[in-house]
This record gives structure tokens, C-alpha cells and sequence, in this order.
């Protein structure tokens, strides 16, 4: 009964192997400097007259990054998803701020607002634009290994490893519970159907609790004493740190440039 | 020369659970080095909480349990543990590491060996189950038999003395029955089975013990205990529909 078992489903849907320089690069040294340009994006001050300038800037370094890892527009596009929470906020806010108003096809809209909101969107697009490129270029493993290796704290890299081994075998348990509910002529369209889904969602929690109990019996039987052993890790070189601090370097370049010029 | 200690020596161990129910009463069992022996028993009968005293996941009952002439106990929790390898009866409960090369390498690392001696390991427990090729893949993406297969590396890389398998034919399909039983053969170790897949364990195990309600009821050649209708009958286990131990090569 090897059922639902989909190949590249689930969470390492995100990554497109490669073997571009920006897919070589070290993950922890990816880490930063996403982190980095992002903490650059934020710091661009809001109601600057230059800032979608800035804005503009750092989306072209952005896609230039892109062009070189080989990740086409359409990719990134679809890492916007997540963003989609945002969005209603942002455009919330033209409507509910106060100050000066202005006339945008009828609706009067708060100036502060639009700008807010404007800045709010932008900066949300980039940096997620800047993690999803991320995610695509660095296989799940590696990433979780360059966490390791930033000393996320030990607890945290296991949870999200076993996030990463387990969502399949997870999903696929979900799957079945789904396919045996409805091979029993049930149908997820009625209010009483919650009735069923509900216990549904705590039997697959009791069984996912068990089976954590279960893995760390394994894991203790293997020796287990509290931390992930992993590999031999390579030395990362000045240079490879300069290419991946690079694109936040540029960034804030581009940061530069603009409160010094506007 | 002395002879060498049995691989494992479990002398009069009981033992109750928490909530008061007593689950073994007073087990006895000795398995030579080399030895393979299957453990039968129905359901409930105390095959997993005995097997869970062989590494001291469960301790502190009555009676003591050696491994190759060392005491289970707190003190030597961690040299027990790499000499008593349990494969468990769901794979991907044993696999829980990113990919098959990091999970083998799991257990040597937590004994602190050196880099090289861990990939040499790997390699080798890898080509001992014949799953050197799937190194670098990810669990989830094996066949079931596979997987099987490779939760059994996981503890060859510990190079233990006895090997422990909670039914290790279950959910197999019949080639992948038979394969794991080619590699299983050919393990140079001490190896116990829990099984309830009884011709499995006429195929691997010259000997057998039967367990039930706690205690040692019959132990002996695999194909006598198997011939003996009324043991079984008298202890939940049955033989497959046409099975006929004495016919069996």
C-alpha cells in the first residue's frame, strides 16, 4: 500500500535544480544576503519622492539575480502567493487612513494612505520576491543546513527538519483518510459535514502524535542525544562570501545613491 | 581462549507498566553469538515491551538484561544501544533524516565517529542491503520494500551485535519478502525476529521462542514448535492455508 506518495509535491515544489553560480553559492551565505537586502528594502524611507525609484532599482537587481540563476519571471511570479494577505491590507489602507484626500477614479483615498500602502506592497513584493528566488535556487536540505549553520537555534532546524520529511508522509495519510471517507459516499459540501471533518483533523493529530512518539523511540534506539549530527560542512572563502553580499551590497548602494541625489 | 558471551542474555525479567498492567512475568532467553531466532507470540503476548528492554528504552522492572556480557543500565545506555540495533516495524518511523546517506549516517555519528569511518560505514551498510544507489535520494521517494531495507542499514552502520526486527515482513510484497530475506541471510550477526509470518520464520530461523501472556511457553527448532498443532492452536498462531512445515525444503 504504497498509495500517495507524489513525487516533488509539497514543500520542496519551490526549488528548480540548477547548477548556475547563484545555485553553487553556499546556503548559509544565501541566507544573509536575502536577509540583508531585505532589511536594506525596509529601511527605504517611505514618502521619499525617490523611493519607487529605489524601488525599481532594487527590482532589477533582483531579476538581474534571477537571470543568472536561470529562474524564469513566470517562477517568481507564482512565490507571490503568499503575499496575497498583504495585499488586501495594503489596499485597505488608502480607504481607512486619514489626512488630505485625493480623488483615485472616484473613490476618495487618503494621500498618506496611498503612500503607505503603495511602500507597504513594494517592499512586500521584494523581499518575498528576494526569498522566493531563494527557495528556487537552494535545495530544502541545504537551506536547513545553512540554519544550522547560522546557529539557528538546534530545536528549531530539527522541528523544520522533520517539517520537510514528514509533510509527504503526513499528506499522504491525509489523502487516504479522504479517499476512504469518500469511497463511503461522503462529501464535503453541507455545514454538517464539519461534523465529520472536524475529528477527522484530531484523528490525524493523535496519529501524527504517535507517530512523533514512535521516531524518537527510533531515535533513541540509534543513540539520539539531543542534537542532529550532520556532515562535514565546507570552509566558505572571502569570495564566495563577496558574490552572495553582493546583491544586498548593491542594494543598499542603490539606497545610497538615493537619499544623497533626492 | 573462554568462549564469548551470548550475544544476548535476558535472565527472569518481569515487568508492569505504570498503570499496573504487568506485561512480562519473569522471561528468560539466551542467544548465542550468530544465532538467528525467531520471537512468535500473539498479540499483546509481551513481544514489544521485551524487545523494548533489549536497549533499555524500558528499564527498571525485575531481572537483568546483558548484551555480549554488558548489563543494560543507565551507565552503559549509550554502548547498548549502538550493540543492539531494532529495525522497527514501520519504515518511515526509522527514516526521518532528509536523505537515505544522512540517515545511515545518523546512528555513527551520534557515537562520535570520525567523518571518514562514518562515510565508509554508510557505504558499507548501504551495499550490505544492496541500496548503494539510492545514497543520495530521499526516503519518501523508495518503494516500501526499499525502505525496509534501508531502515535496516540504518542500524548495520552501527556494526551491532545483535539485530532486533519487529516484523519485518509486513506490508512487503512478495519480491520484496524475498529480497529482504537474501540480506538477512547473508548478515553476519545475532539477529532476533518478531514475527507473526510464520513460514518467514521457518525460512530464517533455525530456532524459535514462543511468548505468550508474558512468559517463555516453548522454545526450540522452528520446524518442530511449527509441526506441533496443538502449541500453536493453544497460543493464537497459526499457519498459512496449505502450509505444511514438514514439506518445506
Amino acid at each position: 500500500m504504497g498509495a500517495g506518495h507524489g513525487h516533488g509535491a509539497g514543500l520542496a515544489a519551490m526549488y528548480v535544480p540548477g547548477a548556475s553560480p547563484v545555485h553553487r553559492l553556499e546556503p548559509h551565505t544565501k541566507l544573509v544576503a536575502v536577509l540583508a537586502f531585505a532589511l536594506v528594502v525596509v529601511l527605504t524611507p517611505v514618502h521619499a519622492g525617490w523611493a519607487p525609484w529605489a524601488y525599481a532599482g532594487f527590482l532589477s537587481l533582483l531579476l538581474g539575480v534571477a537571470a543568472v540563476a536561470g529562474i524564469r519571471p513566470g517562477r517568481l511570479l507564482r512565490g507571490l502567493v503568499v503575499e496575497v494577505p498583504f495585499v488586501f491590507f495594503a489596499l485597505l489602507l488608502p480607504v481607512v487612513s486619514r489626512g488630505p484626500r485625493t480623488e483615485v477614479l472616484g473613490l476618495s483615498l487618503s494621500e498618506s494612505g496611498l503612500a503607505a500602502g503603495g511602500s507597504i506592497l513594494a517592499k512586500a513584493t521584494l523581499s518575498v520576491l528576494a526569498a522566493t528566488l531563494l527557495a528556487a535556487t537552494t535545495d530544502p536540505r541545504a537551506l536547513l543546513r545553512g540554519l544550522d549553520r547560522l546557529r539557528l537555534p538546534a530545536v528549531l532546524v530539527q522541528i523544520l527538519t522533520f517539517m520537510i520529511r514528514y509533510a509527504d508522509v503526513v499528506g499522504g495519510e491525509l489523502r487516504r483518510m479522504k479517499v476512504a471517507r469518500e469511497s463511503r459516499g461522503f462529501r464535503a459540501r453541507r455545514v454538517g459535514a464539519l461534523k465529520v471533518l472536524g475529528p477527522a483533523a484530531g484523528s490525524l493529530f493523535i496519529r501524527s502524535y504517535e507517530r512523533g512518539e514512535r521516531v524518537h523511540l527510533a531515535m533513541l534506539s540509534r543513540g539520539y542525544t539531543g542534537r542532529l549530527p550532520t556532515g562535514p560542512v565546507a570552509v566558505v572563502g572571502p569570495r564566495s562570501w563577496a558574490a552572495a553580499l553582493s546583491l544586498p551590497l548593491a542594494a543598499a548602494a542603490v539606497l545610497g545613491a538615493g537619499s544623497l541625489l533626492g | 581462549m573462554s568462549t564469548p558471551p551470548p550475544s544476548l542474555l535476558v535472565d527472569d525479567l518481569a515487568f508492569a507498566y505504570p498503570d499496573g498492567h504487568q506485561a512480562l512475568f519473569g522471561v528468560d532467553l539466551r542467544l548465542d553469538q550468530g544465532e538467528r531466532v525467531a520471537l512468535l507470540g500473539p498479540n499483546g503476548a509481551g513481544k514489544t515491551t521485551l524487545v523494548m528492554h533489549l536497549n533499555g528504552i524500558l528499564r527498571g522492572g525485575r531481572g537483568r538484561v546483558e548484551v555480549a556480557g554488558l548489563p543494560v543500565d543507565e551507565h552503559n545506555l549509550q554502548e547498548v544501544r549502538r550493540r543492539v540495533g531494532i529495525v522497527f516495524q514501520d519504515p518511515d518511523d526509522q527514516l526521518f533524516m532528509p536523505t537515505v546517506a544522512d540517515d545511515v549516517a545518523f546512528g555513527p555519528r551520534n557515537l562520535g565517529l570520525p567523518e571518514p569511518e562514518v562515510t565508509r560505514r554508510v557505504a558499507e551498510a548501504l551495499a550490505a542491503v544492496d541500496m548503494a544507489d539510492a545514497a543520495d535520494r530521499p526516503p519518501h521517494h523508495l518503494s516500501f520494500g526499499q525502505r525496509r531495507r534501508v531502515a535496516v542499514a540504518t542500524v548495520l552502520s552501527m556494526r551491532p551485535e545483535v539485530l532486533v526486527l519487529d516484523e519485518p515482513s509486513s506490508n512487503l510484497d512478495p519480491a520484496g519478502r524475498r529480497e529482504l530475506a537474501e540480506v538477512l541471510e547473508a548478515l553476519p550477526v545475532t539477529l532476533l525476529m518478531v514475527t507473526h509470518d510464520l513460514p518467514y520464520a521457518l525460512q530464517l530461523c533455525p530456532r524459535s521462542v514462543v511468548l505468550d501472556a508474558g512468559v517463555v511457553v516453548a522454545d526450540g527448532a522452528t520446524r518442530e514448535l511449527l509441526a506441533d498443532r496443538e502449541l500453536l492452536a493453544a497460543h493464537r498462531l497459526e499457519l498459512p492455508f496449505g502450509f505444511d512445515p514438514r514439506s518445506v525444503g
